[in-house]
C-alpha cells in the first residue's frame, strides 16, 4: 500500500483528464500528499475528507427520499391505474346492461348483482350531455356566464356524483350494504332513461302540450327507477328502510328528468299563446326579478288584468327558468315597450331577455310590439 | 507511512451512483439533442411548418403510419380549434339585436367542447387499456378534425353564395356527412393499434360522439 512509485506517478501527471471516481485511490492520494508534508496534517486531512464524503452522503440521502416521495404522492393522486379496473367490461356486457337498466327482474331472496363499472355509466352522461346541448340549442338557451357546453357537463357530473352520494348516504343509514361504486353504476345506467325521453322529446316535440313528454316521463323514467327500487329492495327486508331509500330515488330521477325538460325547452309556444289570445293586460312597469315570484300565477292567459309592479309573459317565463336570469342592467338598457291600438296611451313595458331571438322575432312579426331602440 | 499500511481501505464501500454527464472541456456537444439556438428563426420555422403539414398530409390521406404518434405536436390541434371557434361565430345581426353580446361564449363554447372532449376521449382510451400517451392522443384527435374544417369551409362557401334553401341544406349534409366519415375513419386508423382486441368499439364510441358534436355545430351553423 505504501507504494511510493504509485504516488510519484500521479504526482507526474498534474494535467491528465481520466476522472477517477474512485475514492479510496484519491483517499490514498490525498493521504499521501498531505504525508509527505508533514505527519500532523495527515490527521487533520482525513477528518476533511470525512466530512466531505459525509456531507455527499447526506446529500445523497435526501435527494432519493424526496424523490422517493414525490413519486409516492404521484402515484396516489396522478394515477389513473386506480379506476383502471372498472373500465375493464366487453361491449356486450355494456349493451346487456344498458337494455336491462329498464327491465325491472322481480326481487327474490338472492341479491341482485350490480356490477362495479365506470365505463358504462360515464358514456350514458356524457351522452346525455350531448342531448342537452342540442336541446338547448334547439331551445335557443342563452347562458349569460359561461357556456352551454359547460353548464350541461356542470348539470349532468354533478348530478350523477351528487345523487349518488345521497342515495349511498341514504343507505348507509338504513343499513343496507351498497358499495359506493355499485351505487354509482346504478344511477348512471339509470340514466339512460333520461338520454331517451330527451331525446324523444326534443325530436318530436308537440307544440302546445306536454301530454307526450309527461307520458314518456312516467313510462320510461317510471321503469328505470323501478328497476332500481327492485336493485334495493333485494338487499333489504325492512319495509321503512327500502321506502326510504326507494323515495330517495325515485324522487331524484324523476324530479331531474322534470328539470331537464323544463329547464331547457323552448318557451316559444307559450309566447304564440299568450299573443294568440290577444288579452294584453294594463299598463304595468318592469320591476325587480323578486316581484316575479309574486306574480308567477298570474298569466295573460287569465282574464284577470295582471298585478301592477309585476314583470309578465317574458319576464315570468324567464323567472322559471334558471341561468336565464335577467340582470337588471341588460333589463334597463333595452327595454321593449308593449302597445296595441287600443291602448296607445299606457306602454307596457316588458322585460324581454334580449338574446332570445326568436320571441322577438315573433313578437315583431305580429305587428304588435315595437322596440324602444329602433 | 507504517499506520498507512494498516488500513484497510476495501471494507468501505461508498454507494456512489454514476450519473451525469462525461464532459470533456473544449469539445461540441453531442448530436442527441439540436441546439436550435445557432441557426435562424426561419429556419426553426420552416422545420416546425413543415412538420406540421406533414401530419395534416397524413391525416388527409388515411394510411397507416405512425408520423403522428411518433413526433406529436399540438400545433395543428390549435390552430384548426381557433379556425373552428372563428368560423362559427354569431352572425352580424344577431350581435346587433342582442347588443351585449359580442360572440364570446360561441368563441369558447367551441374551444371547451373540443378539448376536453378530446381530453375525454384520451382519458377513456388509457382506462380501456390503451398504450398511448396522452398528448398522442389528443395531437391524433386534434389533427383529425381537419376533413371536418374543410367541410366547414365548403359549407360557408355555399352560404354565401346561394340562399339557404332544402336543396343547399342536403348538400352541406351530404358533405358534413363526409367530413364526419372521413374524420371518424382517419383517427380509427391511427388510434386502433394501441387497443387491446375486442375492446375497439368501446374506444370508438366516446370518439364518434366527439366528431359527432363538432359536426353537428357545423350543420347547426345557418348564418353567414
Amino acid at each position: 500500500m505504501a507504494d511510493k512509485s504509485w504516488q510519484t506517478q500521479a504526482q507526474s501527471e498534474p494535467g491528465s483528464a481520466v476522472l477517477d471516481m474512485d475514492l479510496e485511490e484519491m483517499e490514498m492520494m490525498d493521504d499521501h500528499g498531505s504525508s509527505t508534508a508533514g505527519g500532523g496534517k495527515g490527521q487533520g486531512g482525513l477528518a476533511d475528507d470525512m466530512r466531505q464524503r459525509m456531507g455527499e452522503n447526506v446529500t445523497q440521502m435526501f435527494w432519493q427520499a424526496g424523490t422517493q416521495s414525490a413519486k409516492r404522492a404521484w402515484s396516489v393522486y396522478g394515477n389513473i391505474d386506480v379506476l383502471r379496473p372498472y373500465f375493464d367490461v366487453e361491449p356486450r356486457e355494456v349493451q346487456m346492461r344498458l337494455l336491462f337498466s329498464l327491465v325491472p327482474l322481480k326481487p327474490n331472496d338472492q341479491r341482485l348483482q350490480v356490477p362495479k363499472e365506470l365505463y358504462g355509466p360515464t358514456m350514458v352522461v356524457l351522452t346525455l350531455i350531448a342531448l342537452l346541448l342540442y336541446q338547448m340549442k334547439t331551445a335557443d338557451h342563452r347562458v349569460e356566464e359561461g357556456t352551454l357546453i359547460g353548464s350541461a357537463f356542470g348539470v349532468c357530473f354533478m348530478y350523477w356524483l351528487g345523487a349518488s352520494c345521497t342515495v349511498w348516504f341514504a343507505a348507509y343509514v338504513c343499513n343496507i350494504r351498497f358499495a359506493a361504486l355499485q351505487v354509482l353504476s346504478m344511477m348512471g345506467y339509470g340514466l339512460s332513461s333520461h338520454c331517451i325521453v330527451i331525446l324523444l322529446g326534443t325530436v318530436l316535440h308537440t307544440s302546445h302540450d306536454h301530454m307526450f313528454f309527461y307520458l314518456l316521463w312516467a313510462g320510461v323514467g317510471g321503469l328505470a327507477t323501478l328497476r332500481m327500487a327492485t336493485i334495493v329492495m333485494s338487499r333489504t327486508r325492512g319495509q321503512k328502510e327500502r321506502m326510504i331509500v326507494i323515495g330517495t330515488i325515485a324522487a331524484l330521477h324523476l324530479l331531474f328528468l322534470l328539470y331537464l325538460h323544463f329547464a331547457y325547452h323552448t318557451i316559444v309556444e307559450e309566447i304564440s299563446d299568450a299573443l294568440n289570445e290577444k288579452l294584453v293586460p294594463v299598463a304595468m312597469t318592469y320591476n325587480q326579478q323578486t316581484d316575479s315570484a309574486a306574480a308567477l300565477g298570474q298569466l295573460p292567459g287569465n282574464d284577470a288584468p295582471l298585478v301592477h309592479d309585476a314583470p309578465i309573459v317574458g319576464g315570468v317565463r324567464d323567472a322559471l327558468i334558471p341561468n336565464v336570469a335577467l340582470k337588471d342592467a341588460a333589463a334597463a338598457e333595452s327595454p321593449l315597450s308593449f302597445g296595441k291600438s287600443a291602448l296607445n296611451d299606457t306602454a307596457l313595458k316588458v322585460a324581454v331577455k334580449p338574446q332570445n331571438s326568436i320571441i322577438l322575432g315573433k313578437l315583431k312579426n305580429s305587428g304588435v310590439i315595437h322596440a324602444l331602440n329602433e | 507511512m507504517a499506520d498507512v499500511g494498516t488500513v484497510d481501505f476495501h471494507d468501505e464501500v461508498v454507494d456512489v451512483p454514476l450519473e451525469g454527464d462525461i464532459d470533456v472541456p473544449g469539445a461540441a456537444k453531442s448530436d442527441d439533442e439540436l441546439s436550435t439556438l445557432d441557426e435562424p428563426v426561419r429556419i426553426t420555422i420552416l422545420r416546425d411548418l413543415r412538420a406540421v403539414g406533414n401530419k395534416f398530409w397524413h391525416v388527409l390521406i388515411p394510411k397507416k403510419s405512425s408520423v403522428l404518434l411518433k413526433e406529436w405536436d399540438l400545433w395543428g390541434p390549435l390552430v384548426l380549434c381557433t379556425f373552428l371557434a372563428i368560423m362559427l361565430q354569431g352572425s352580424a345581426e344577431e350581435v346587433d339585436e342582442m347588443k351585449n353580446n359580442d360572440g364570446g361564449p360561441q368563441f369558447a363554447e367551441v374551444f371547451v367542447i373540443y378539448w376536453m372532449g378530446a381530453a375525454v376521449v384520451t382519458l377513456n382510451i388509457k382506462l380501456l387499456g390503451g398504450n398511448i400517451s396522452f398528448f398522442q392522443s389528443i395531437c391524433v384527435l386534434g389533427y383529425c378534425v381537419s376533413p371536418l374544417a374543410i367541410a366547414l369551409v365548403i359549407c360557408r362557401i355555399l352560404l354565401a353564395v346561394s340562399v339557404d334553401s332544402v336543396a343547399v341544406f342536403i348538400v352541406r349534409f351530404l358533405f358534413v356527412i363526409l367530413g364526419f366519415g372521413w374524420s371518424t375513419f382517419a383517427s380509427t386508423a391511427f388510434l386502433s393499434e394501441s387497443q387491446p382486441v375486442g375492446r375497439k368499439l368501446l374506444a370508438m364510441y366516446p370518439l364518434f360522439m366527439f366528431y359527432f358534436v363538432i359536426s353537428w355545430l357545423i350543420i347547426s351553423h345557418t348564418h353567414s
